[in-house]
């Protein structure tokens, strides 16, 4: 252990909003479940967010290029697991994403291959030097994000394999986009959604996938079906008015649904209102914020991708669970990180914060 | 290690510094537009969320008999449900709630696949009015089957194997059709209504008002809370003029046979019974009919839905004498007339048969009172040469033929008086002198229906009092529901009371060895009446028809009789569709008489209290013990059977 590695360095500040957006999280979830079948949730929540601060700073303790130095291994592993899950995984509501443990836990493997795509990505570019970035190295890049997402994708979990895109995205452009590769892209995205949305034959999407991610344009028109939640998340949401409404029925007779886990942001917006959703945002912001400057100071190139692959993962979620919330974005089934209910989550977070410490404890290191 | 010349660009930093402050600025946007500029829209959405009217429906009224006994009654019914919502994987236990509700597996699997598209909230409706072993399958498998739930609803319940049908008709969901109608234009789409007989008469009185209850619901429509209740007006009850012990005899008269019986008391006009055959089961209907049930209904050559106590217009043949007999009395032609029966007759160039030759005798010397109770043909012909059709249609319009009844019941028919104007208005013809002939019997183009029968000949029998019958006492119903018929309740014909007792004496020898009809004597009753027996084709056709007419198209039989002969307490009109002869629809009129007179013998009150009738009428006191054996009923003594059959507690099949 490097004699220059203390906790004074630990970003304390950081973890302070860490815990006040949980802490937002576990009040919230304690109202929307109240009476229901999931009542006491909120107890487990914050086991696993103590769970999560002592995997954080259990990971902020061995040096981070010892975890780069194996991230091949750990890549591999990754990928040997998703593929455990499809051959072996638990089928629950259609799709097979879990393997059931001994002890009765079930894994969900595609929440800490995210970390070992962190992981591989920042090894990838912060073995390159140049300034710009070649083609090539695009493609290793996207190879390296496409397997695991493919993966993923045929279990099949749309929302999940989408957040890996943001790790391989962000590096992409740190490690030297030039606006001709962007370009390109962009081009290429957009037949891409053409191909998968306009033509029947290409069967990449499932109907109901197709549905959900369409439904979200129009809600009203299919207010019973794909729309449903859409629809009861926008009313949850618009109902709460400034202040918050006091009765909060939508979050309590359960016209939202799953307020615990997926639309919590929408129950919290109900009961708090715009004043208290906009607390929740800033909370958020000023979190990515504390991280990129964390990524500035970071002591080498692969730090900074470390941490910016976490602020990449932390605001792609929040962009498409606030943005599903507010209406903006299709249901996905993407849970808003610290706040939702769930263990993987949770410990994916804190253990991808404790990289980020990791990184921080080192950046005087040079 | 790498070196620091190796940093990533920090102007790209801080390009995804402003993205993600660009991301946050659209999502702030995304909640100030929901939540500050649309709060009002999004409130008031999120108020219709959570209330929902539930209508509580109202019970429909009993329907009672005279005596109050109920005769149509309301049952809980309880529809399964398989709730959508639960966790639970539906598939699994498809088998066991197949087993218990005893339904297909198959056709269960199949509707839960089909409903996949369909919103969690709404349930499957298993099976509708579901046996009390299947809900109590339901009742006891509540924890390991919490996907199943039951709704209940009041059904109908009407007496079983048709008893009484035609005449309460029954219930069905409010067609489009209807709704379009002025009378049903305040209903609304899925209300129970009336849909023919007594159930569609009254259906204003029976049908109750739904009120409805403002509910919390959550997302699954499971009621957390209520707001505010308008309470349901249940229907009122409706007590008939029938009575069930009354009915009960006529619809044993009647038996399997196809035809109609109806008994009246011509006093007031009250329907005692009525009984059309063949019958149909409107519990059929209380639940939902299938369409093969239905189709089957209705192209019946037998025709099970048609009420024909109203609505079958036939010649009334030989029971058309009475009019005739009326007729000519009043007019002073038929008094003093004798007319010699051999069998037949010419009349205008053809040669008229009478019944009689058909076993081979004549009548002989035929005065007016001989014609009636032996139902000579000859006699009758000539009397309707002497009136002429004018006279004759005439009395008969008076005496309510070739027109409604005014019962009140739907579609009611008006039957066929003919006239030398019905000629020319409905076919623009002359009257042929010979067809006046054919009428003095009842026949060609006479048509009646039961219902008219029974008034106009109890209308005779009663002096001319002819009264408009009904089923419901007015008494019982509101104003606006009165008077409603543009039949008036009474008039009076006038009938002098010579000719009435030549006629109401005449009728009751029909009974006797010398009539028509001896084998429905009824010893110590005093029973009068009428056969008929009419022709369905032409004797000309018939024999074209050879053997197979003779079995196809057999004379439909009819008999109208009276308890008493004079100002009687009853009227039953009888007929039997291809019952050949007149005395065997006037034994199954004596049954019912028999059972009319046999209950009013248990009255202590029914004392010899008319004093119009001076021919044994009326009953004297029994024994309230009911050891006496022995009746004096005017000049005859009768026995009674010490044992008594009970009484009718209910209409069969109502608890």
């Amino acid at each position: 252990m490097s004699r220059y590695v203390s906790f004074r360095d630990f970003d304390w500040w950081l973890l302070i909003f860490v815990l006040m957006i949980c802490a937002l999280g576990v009040w919230e979830i304690r109202s929307a479940t109240a009476h229901t079948k999931f009542a006491g949730a909120h107890i487990k929540q914050v086991y696993w967010i103590i769970a999560g601060v002592g995997a954080m700073f259990g990971m902020s303790l061995f040096n981070y290029h010892v975890l780069l130095d194996r991230a091949h291994w750990m890549y591999i592993a990754a990928l040997a697991s998703l593929m455990a899950v499809l051959l072996f995984g638990q089928k629950y509501l259609g799709a097979r994403r879990w393997i059931k443990m001994p002890g009765g836990a079930h894994f969900q493997p595609s929440e800490w291959v995210k970390l070992v795509l962190i992981l591989a990505v920042s090894k990838y570019f912060a073995d390159l030097r140049h300034r710009e970035l070649s083609w090539p190295d695009f493609f290793k890049a996207g190879l390296l994000v496409g397997f695991p997402m493919a993966l993923v994708l045929v279990q099949p979990d749309l929302g999940t394999s989408l957040t890996y895109i943001p790790i391989a995205a962000i590096a992409i452009f740190l490690g030297g986009l030039q606006l001709r590769q962007a370009l390109s892209v962009a081009l290429v995205g957009a037949v891409a959604v053409g191909v998968v949305f306009f033509l029947p034959q290409v069967r990449i999407l499932k109907p109901y996938q197709q549905q959900r991610l369409t439904s979200f344009l129009e809600p009203e028109a299919d207010s019973q079906g794909a729309g449903y939640q859409v629809l009861q998340s926008k009313i949850a949401v618009g109902a709460g008015g400034i202040w918050g409404s006091s009765t909060g029925t939508q979050t309590h007779l359960a016209f939202l649904p799953i307020p615990q886990t997926d639309f919590i942001f929408a129950a919290f917006a109900e009961e708090h209102g715009f004043v208290g959703a906009m607390g929740v945002l800033l909370l958020y912001f000023i979190v990515l914020m504390r991280l990129i400057q964390n990524a500035q100071t970071a002591p080498d190139r692969a730090g900074t991708f470390l941490v910016m692959g976490v602020v990449a993962v932390l605001s792609f979620h929040i962009l498409v669970n606030v943005g599903m919330v507010v209406g903006f974005m299709p249901v996905a089934g993407i849970p808003l990180p610290l706040m939702s209910y769930g263990g993987s989550s949770v410990l994916f977070m804190f253990l991808a914060l404790g990289i980020v410490m990791n990184v921080r404890m080192r950046r005087f290191v040079n | 290690m790498f070196g620091r010349d190796e940093k990533v660009s920090p102007i790209r930093l801080t390009a995804v510094q402003y993205m993600i402050l660009g991301v946050f600025l659209v999502l702030v946007y995304g909640l100030w537009r929901l939540q500050v500029m649309q709060n009002e829209l999004y409130a008031t959405q999120a108020e219709r969320n959570r209330i929902r009217n539930v209508p509580i429906l109202a019970p429909r009224g009993k329907i009672l008999d005279r005596e109050g006994r109920v005769i149509v009654d309301n049952y809980p019914s309880f529809t399964a449900l398989l709730l959508r919502d639960s966790t639970r994987d539906l598939m699994a236990d498809v088998d066991e709630i197949a087993a218990g509700l005893h339904l297909d597996p198959k056709d269960i699997q199949e509707r839960i696949r089909r409903f996949n598209g369909m919103p969690q909230y709404q349930p499957i409706y298993l099976k509708e009015d579901i046996t009390p072993d299947e809900l109590a399958f339901i009742e006891s498998h509540r924890n390991e089957l919490p996907e199943l739930d039951t709704i209940m609803a009041h059904r109908r319940l009407y007496p079983r194997n048709g008893f009484m049908a035609h005449l309460i008709g029954y219930v069905g969901e409010v067609s489009e059709e209807m709704l379009n109608s002025p009378r049903w234009e305040l209903y609304n789409p899925g209300d129970v209504v009336g849909k023919s007989g007594v159930e569609l008469e009254y259906n204003a009185i029976l049908m109750g008002k739904n009120g409805s209850r403002q509910v919390v619901v959550n997302s699954r429509g499971k009621e957390v809370g209520q707001l505010e209740q308008k309470n349901a007006e249940p229907g009122r009850q409706l007590k008939l003029t029938v009575d069930i012990d009354l009915q009960i005899a006529a619809e044993q008269a009647l038996g399997d046979r196809n035809g109609a019986v109806v008994a009246m008391d011509p006093r007031t006009g009250e329907i005692l019974a009525l009984v059309s055959r063949p019958t149909f089961d409107p519990n059929h209907f209380a639940v939902r009919i299938s369409r093969d049930e239905w189709s089957k209904l209705v192209t019946d050559p037998n025709k099970p839905l048609l009420n024909k106590a109203i609505q079958a217009q036939l010649a009334p043949g030989s029971t058309f004498k009475i009019i005739m007999a009326a007729a000519g009395l009043q007019e002073g032609v038929a008094k003093d007339m004798k007319v010699v029966c051999n069998g037949g007759a010419n009349f205008y160039g053809r040669y008229f048969k009478c019944w009689v030759v058909a076993e081979h005798r004549t009548h002989g010397v035929v005065d007016i009172s001989k014609a009636i109770y032996q139902s000579c043909d000859v006699f009758f012909y000539s009397l309707a040469e002497k009136l002429g059709i004018g006279r004759i249609a005439k009395y008969a319009t008076m005496f309510g033929l070739g027109q409604k009844s005014g019962i009140d019941l739907p579609q009611e028919v008006t039957g066929v008086m003919p006239s030398e104007e019905w000629k020319a208005r409905n076919f623009k013809q002359k009257w042929y002198a010979g067809e006046t002939i054919s009428v003095g019997i009842g026949q060609g183009a006479v048509a009646a229906t039961p219902i008219q029968m029974a008034r106009a000949i109890g209308a005779i029998a009663s002096g001319g009092a002819l009264r408009r019958p009904h089923v419901a006492f007015p008494k019982d119903l509101p104003e606006s529901m009165r008077n409603v018929s543009a039949v008036p309740d009474e008039v009076n014909i006038p009938l002098d009371p010579e000719n009435w007792e030549i006629i109401t004496d005449a009728m009751a020898n029909v009974v006797n060895p010398i009539g028509t009809a001896p084998s429905a004597h009824l010893q110590g009753i005093d029973f009068a009446g009428k056969t008929g027996s009419a022709q369905t084709i032409s004797n000309a056709a018939k024999a074209r028809l050879g053997a197979m007419g003779k079995a196809k198209f057999k004379d439909n039989g009819w008999f109208v009789g009276v308890t008493p002969r004079r100002n009687p307490e009853i009227v039953v009109s009888v007929l039997l569709e291809e019952g050949e002869h007149g005395y065997f629809a006037a034994r199954a009129a004596a049954q019912v008489i028999k059972a009319y007179v046999e209950k009013q013998r248990r009255l202590p009150t029914k004392v010899a209290s008319s004093n119009q009738a001076e021919v044994g009428a009326v009953w004297s006191t029994p024994d309230p013990e009911g050891g006496d054996s022995r009746l004096q009923a005017g000049r005859f003594y009768v026995d009674v059977p010490k044992q008594r059959a009970p009484l009718a507690a209910a209409a069969p099949g109502i608890q």
